[in-house]
């Protein structure tokens, strides 16, 4: 996926005056919000924050011990019958994936949904290598057959209204025309049961890797990660290694908290737990199973002040609370992630110069490190990244200036008074006049007045007819 | 819940930190202040050469020019026995953001860090240091009074509690709640320039709430916030308008018999 994050401001632009959108954005990230709200607080405010610390504390604790706990895992899930794989780049977990497909002549693939296949753009790869891929997740399938990308963690078409959907699913599906969303979801459920069956390999994402069990823990929602797990003969697993929690413990707390943080359940439909490829004794299950632990940028961010990132769950709960991310919906964002964390992740993953706009993209009110179910501090390493880009010069020069302009009159009483003063009758000589930054306020708002003596003057004034007493 | 471990601040001489926008745009938020402190006999002085916090360079990336700043505050307040602003985010700056800023530097550390132990957020001042709620104040007519709790106060100082108690202190003024009060108006400084469709659409929801909701004026404790959403009021040709909550409480304060 081209990265367009330079791009943020004029694409906000674009996405705010398409109403239609608008609206569902602000429904979606809304009823998110509340349910998550209401998830967190139904044993009290204590409790939820408990549950939150307890998480935090999980992730931070595997994160510290990250090399180690992939080694743990690796040993596990090779005892349990499964290939382990290792990625440095998105190159070269592309590579394994198709590697994989010929060694098993695999043709149809079934995916669940996964952000990291977003991330590595493994579909454009295996269709160009002429390999039929189909998203089975009811949203990643609509975003599939519209040719479009995820716009949310979770809720991947949360900036499509019902009704664009089901023009969509007609035109594309030849639905036959509907107003019920349980007909539409009826109609792609038919179109997806004979593709799993009929499906050689599945590939879905990993929510955890637990390093005790070598187990992968799935959460979903629809089924189709249970049937793209099971039903193929082959499932190939691509996860983040900053996916690795010490033990089952660990993931039953960290089970508990994704789905409330993200959806406000306290469980999602389906919890899985994959152990490996089918014994002999079982029923049924792949023949084959494979652990792609994927890099790709994520050791260099462990070297840096930005680790505490990496124990991002994916729940989206920072998107849905972000006042941006709600005015702008994900797409804008120019890559992947959207919201608070994609604003912290982009430049980091693809480089700051390639995502300049993007930690300035927050009015830091802190709403996403409040809702956030490990606490991981955006706020501040949005902070850290725009002093980052002050530093490495992609900061805008303009505002460079008018910012050392501005300081200088702050540094001494005198420049400061005389700054005021120059303020106020600038805006007397200027009249409606609204050049620049102020043009850019007055869009929006009425620009206020300054006063006509500072409180400084009124101060001083005071003082003398006190002493006057 | 007020952070543990502050010395009280009973008794002790209050250096007022107006802000530099108060300053220059609404000194009268700042004579309220000074009007509310002195009934409840609290003796005020003005630090004259004081201006900003630095928090625009701050928030901008810039943290050389925000040092130098921030450098000309702890001169200005230099010997303050406790320092109090009409500000969450000002006040945030002083007690989250200067004690980093300056880490590691033995000669400003030290000053920074006893600034941002003495620095107290004007309802903060009132309700968690000297524990007053109730200050005999009374509007003319009965108002419902919404709120927007500004970002910084609310999530970094933990603000919010304290202006309804004070709220409620007043006869004749009812807090009524508005929608999504804890949601950013869209201000963020540098933010609302540099962005300024998003800044706006965030404004529009905040003035959809305020407008769609009973209040009948709604407060705010930080006037940057304040001004974001007047001017979007004002443009959206609604009746209501955010005041400080330093103006109210003194407006019901006028014409009330001081306590003894
Ligand atoms: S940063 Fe936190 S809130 Fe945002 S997606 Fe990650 S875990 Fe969820």
């Amino acid at each position: 996926m081209k990265v367009e994050s330079n791009n943020f401001i004029e694409l906000a632009s674009i996405a705010i005056q398409n109403t239609e959108q608008q609206a569902a954005v602000r429904r979606g990230t809304r009823n998110g919000y509340l349910n998550r709200l209401a998830a967190f607080t139904q044993f009290g405010y204590e409790h939820g924050q408990h549950l939150r610390m307890q998480a935090a504390a999980a992730k931070r604790r595997a994160l510290k011990s990250l090399p180690d706990l992939l080694e743990e895992a690796e040993a596990r899930m090779t005892e349990n019958g499964i290939t382990v794989l290792w990625a440095e780049d998105a190159a070269e977990a592309r590579h394994h994936v198709q590697e994989i497909a010929a060694r098993h002549h695999v043709k149809r693939i079934v995916k669940s949904k996964s952000m990291l296949t977003e991330e590595i753009e493994l579909n454009d790869v295996l269709q160009g290598a002429g390999l039929d891929v189909v998203e089975t997740d009811l949203g990643e399938y609509i975003v599939q057959i519209g040719g479009e990308h995820p716009s949310h963690i979770v809720a991947p078409i949360i900036h499509k209204s019902k009704e664009s959907i089901r023009d969509l699913m007609v035109e594309k599906l030849g639905m036959p025309f509907t107003d019920s969303s349980g007909e539409m979801v009826a109609f792609a459920r038919q179109r997806l049961r004979p593709i799993y069956l009929d499906a050689d390999m599945g590939i879905s994402g990993g929510n955890f890797v637990v390093a005790e069990t070598g187990t992968i823990g799935l959460v979903t929602n629809e089924g189709n990660g249970r049937l793209c797990t099971s039903a193929p003969r082959v499932h190939v697993v691509l996860v983040g290694i900053e996916k690795v929690v010490e033990s089952v413990e660990d993931y039953a707390l960290l089970t508990q908290v994704l789905p409330r943080a993200g959806t406000g359940q306290h469980m999602t439909v389906y919890t899985s737990m994959i152990n490996g490829p089918r014994r002999p004794d079982d029923p049924d299950g792949p023949e084959a199973v494979y652990v792609v632990l994927v890099d790709n940028g994520r050791s260099a961010i462990y070297a840096t002040k930005y680790a505490e990132v990496l124990t991002c769950v994916r729940c989206g709960a920072c998107q849905n609370a972000c006042p941006v991310y709600r005015s702008t919906g994900g797409g804008a964002y120019g890559w992947v992630y959207g919201g608070p964390i994609g604003a912290v992740l982009t430049p980091l993953y693809v480089g700051l110069e390639n995502a300049k706009p993007l930690p300035y993209a927050s009015s830091l009110c802190g709403a996403c490190k409040q809702v956030c179910p490990v606490d991981i501090d955006l706020p501040r390493m949005l902070l850290d990244l725009r002093c980052d880009m002050e530093v490495r010069g992609y900061g805008s020069r303009v505002y460079g200036v008018g910012l050392w302009v501005w300081s200088f009159t702050q540094r001494w009483p005198w420049s400061y008074r005389l700054a005021a003063w120059a303020a106020r009758v600038g805006q007397r000589i200027m009249g409606r006049w609204h050049p620049g930054p102020i043009g850019a306020w007055a869009k929006y708002r009425d620009v206020p007045t300054f006063a006509p003596k500072t409180f400084h003057q009124l101060w001083a004034e005071r003082e003398e007819v006190m002493s006057r007493k | 819940m007020a952070e543990p471990n502050r010395e009280s601040p009973k008794g002790k001489t209050v250096s007022l930190f107006v802000t530099c926008i108060v300053d220059m745009m609404y000194p009268q938020t700042g004579m309220s202040v000074v009007t509310i402190l002195e009934r409840l006999g609290v003796k005020v002085i003005f630090p004259m050469a004081q201006t900003c916090c630095g928090q625009p360079a701050f928030n901008g990336g810039n943290r050389r020019e925000a040092a130098r700043v921030a450098k000309q505050f702890l001169r200005a307040f230099d010997g303050a026995e406790v320092i109090v602003t009409p500000s969450g985010s000002c006040a945030t700056m002083v007690r989250h953001e200067f004690p980093t800023l300056f880490a590691g530097d033995s000669f400003w550390g030290p000053r920074a860090e006893r600034a941002a132990s003495i620095t107290w957020e004007f309802s903060e001042y009132l309700v968690d240091g000297l524990g007053v709620t109730d200050l005999g104040g009374r509007l003319d007519t009965p108002r419902k009074v919404g709120l927007h709790d500004a970002c910084h106060g609310l999530r970094l100082l933990k603000l919010g509690r304290q202006a309804r108690a004070l709220i409620g202190g007043i006869e004749n003024a009812e807090v009524s709640e508005v929608p999504d009060c804890d949601v950013c108006c869209g201000f963020g400084g540098l933010f609302a320039v540099k962005m300024p469709d998003v800044s706006g659409s965030m404004l529009q929801d905040k003035v959809n709430s305020i407008t769609g909701s009973e209040a009948d004026v709604v407060v705010t404790g930080d006037a940057s916030c304040l001004t974001q959403i007047n001017g979007g009021l004002a443009r959206s040709e609604s009746a209501v308008r955010c005041v400080h909550l330093a103006d109210l409480l003194a407006e019901s304060l006028e014409g009330q018999e001081a306590p003894k």
